[in-house]
């Protein structure tokens, strides 16, 4: 124990007397978590819209500002072709072409019906789905409202409708800055801890002090505690600072109990501290280290549901999310933070990461080597 | 004072078909200052790396201060002082805080930390520089601190791995004068050198070649035997035998 207290010492002098490292654990969560947000949005607004109206009537007027008074479509131009409108589109002028045919007042009528064109560019198909979607809706509005007009309504003979409508629980406005805050301040405790940790490792072997510490009777579960202990201590002061910041910039208070965030957070580090330390055993460089780090954070964000419902995804990614610690830690966040999950509900989840925690530990204790 | 401290019996190191040290038989006694010449290449570092426990040797078989190389590694490194090629003080920290963090991690009283580090500020005369980091120190003292951090525990053996390359005929030879400081308390010294002046200060030598040794004996028989009026004679007639360049 005494040993550990003389490593520990060093370590945390290494670390204060270090002012970039300092920099990096201050700003980077304040800089990501004060931009990331507002960005990683998936609500659609802004779709461009070309019109190609061949009717001008008021009918098709009425149409037109009843689209655009939705507030998510912005105007593109009025063309006087189809083709004009498709050429917008190919510039990328123009998300969606709507054509409305001529005679279109006058068919809506006398006829009681009428068709319109859409054609719409399906490259960003969030964009095209949700467009289409929203026009779709505006389209029925419309329908039924000329409908109540000209259609004279049967007392007896009302259209049956079963009105459909829906309240959100947990995130009532669904704002997405209350489901992806919680998300990225458990991938940024992920970054922090794993990489920083493994770095300093091999930044020893790198500048050969490590050799000095392998030729000393030091016992190596002593030397890897002395390492994990500081940025076990650094991580949960970036979390703390990321809840202060959920807190004032975003109005975001954790529903469930704080204790048992930060119990999940303290054996969710050592099993990512855990991790860094297995890549610096198996790295001579920092730049080996660096790109094990950075291959594994890849797959670790765009595999933990941060961006993309695990439920969505095919059946040997949803294996591959399993193992993923991040997943379980933006899951616990987003639970306990937004619904006020309790113990039992992560029960889960704190066992699989503990887990994880001895394994990877244990491994990284086997693999580290004070004799080659 | 006769006692063996280290003892290798056809010690050998093969990287796959690489033979870095070939079957080396030697011993070193007590109290002794032995001398570990070779080339740049020639395998000093490997042999000295498997006699301190941080290299498991192929075959072959040796002890260090009467601890098996193979399975005592841990009793080994509690009774030996190492300086590697690579200078291995912590530069972010200063003077007082590497003698600290050294004495701590050997096991050393509070108290005697204290002392130590009097002791050995003293010794070098760096009162001024006490409290400054150790990367603002010239090499010639950073060599010198940390031949004294390597000895902090008064180990019985101190392994030094070309202690003085690269500080000038000065400070190397106060860095012969702490090594003999050192001896005068028991210490025995393994010092491997490329210059071959520092032989002389040796008590007895042994010169390796392309991985094997080639002669051990003093300074004085070593140059009569080879018919040589320095070292620098001796080693030249060995090393132009050896085909390997550089690793």
């Amino acid at each position: 124990m005494r040993t550990l207290r003389f490593l520990l010492q060093k370590e945390f002098r290494q670390v204060f007397r270090d002012k970039n490292l300092l920099r990096q654990i201050l700003m980077v969560p304040i800089i990501q978590l004060l931009i990331f947000p507002w960005a990683a949005n998936y609500e659609v607004k802004n779709i461009s819209l070309a019109i190609v109206d061949h009717d001008h009537s008021s009918y098709s007027e009425k149409f037109i500002s009843k689209i655009f008074s939705s507030g998510y479509f912005i105007h593109s131009d009025y063309t006087s072709s189809f083709k004009d409108a498709y050429q917008l589109i190919e510039r990328d002028k123009a998300d969606i072409a709507i054509e409305i045919p001529q005679g279109f007042e006058k068919n809506l009528v006398r006829e009681n019906q009428q068709k319109i064109f859409l054609a719409v560019n399906a490259i960003n198909g969030v964009k095209a789905i949700v467009g289409t979607g929203y026009l779709a809706s505006i389209i029925t509005d419309y329908n039924s409202q000329i409908r109540a007009e000209w259609v004279q309504a049967d007392r007896f003979n009302a259209a049956p409708a079963i009105e459909i409508t829906s309240s959100n629980w947990f995130n009532p406005l669904l704002n997405y800055k209350m489901f992806m805050v919680p998300g990225i301040l458990a991938f940024l405790v992920t970054l922090i801890g794993g990489i920083m940790c493994s770095l300093n490792i091999v930044r020893e072997k790198e500048i050969g002090t490590i050799e000095q510490i392998n030729v000393t009777p030091i016992r190596k579960q002593y030397f890897i505690l002395g390492k994990l202990l500081p940025f076990w201590i650094m991580a949960t002061f970036v979390f703390t600072l990321g809840l202060l910041i959920s807190r004032f910039a975003y109005g975001i208070i954790p529903q469930g109990s704080i204790v048992l965030l930060y119990a999940f957070l303290s054996v969710y580090l050592f099993a990512v501290l855990g991790m860094g330390l297995l890549i610096s055993t198996y790295s001579d460089t920092q730049q080996q280290a660096m790109s094990i780090s950075f291959f594994f954070i890849m797959v670790f964000n765009l595999l933990s549901g941060l961006y993309t419902p695990i439920e969505s995804m095919p059946a040997w990614a949803k294996v591959i999310t399993d193992f993923n610690p991040l997943r379980y830690f933006i899951e616990v966040m987003r639970m306990v933070v937004l619904k006020g999950s309790s113990f039992h509900d992560v029960s889960h989840h704190f066992l699989v990461i503990f887990l994880m925690a001895v394994v990877l530990n244990t491994w990284a204790i086997l693999n580290y080597r004070k004799t080659t | 004072m006769n006692s063996t401290v280290i003892k290798a019996e056809k010690l050998t190191k093969r990287y796959g078909d690489f033979v870095a040290a070939n079957e080396l038989t030697f011993d070193v006694r007590a109290g002794e200052i032995f001398g570990f010449l070779g080339a740049n290449g020639a395998g000093k570092t490997t042999a000295m790396r498997m006699l301190c426990g941080l290299s498991v040797p192929s075959s072959g078989t040796a002890s260090v201060a009467g601890y098996d190389v193979y399975k005592q590694t841990e009793n080994i490194k509690r009774n030996i002082g190492y300086m590697s090629q690579k200078f291995s003080l912590y530069e972010d920290l200063t003077v007082m805080e590497n003698i600290g963090f050294y004495a701590g991690i050997y096991g050393l009283t509070d108290k005697e930390i204290k002392e130590k580090s009097v002791q050995l500020v003293d010794q070098l005369g760096l009162h001024d520089s006490a409290k400054k980091l150790v990367r603002s120190l010239p090499l010639g003292w950073k060599q010198k601190l940390s031949f004294l951090v390597a000895i902090i525990h008064q180990p019985k053996i101190v392994f030094l791995d070309e202690p003085t390359s690269g500080v000038d005929p000065v400070a190397r030879r106060q860095f012969w004068d702490l090594i003999y400081q050192a001896a005068d308390t028991g210490i025995t010294a393994f010092v491997t050198t490329h210059y071959m002046d520092e032989s002389e200060y040796c008590h007895r030598v042994s010169i390796m070649v392309d991985g094997n040794i080639r002669a051990l004996d003093s300074p004085a028989n070593l140059k009569k035997h080879f018919s040589a009026s320095s070292m620098d004679e001796v080693f030249q007639g060995l090393a132009r035998e050896a085909k390997r360049k550089e690793d």
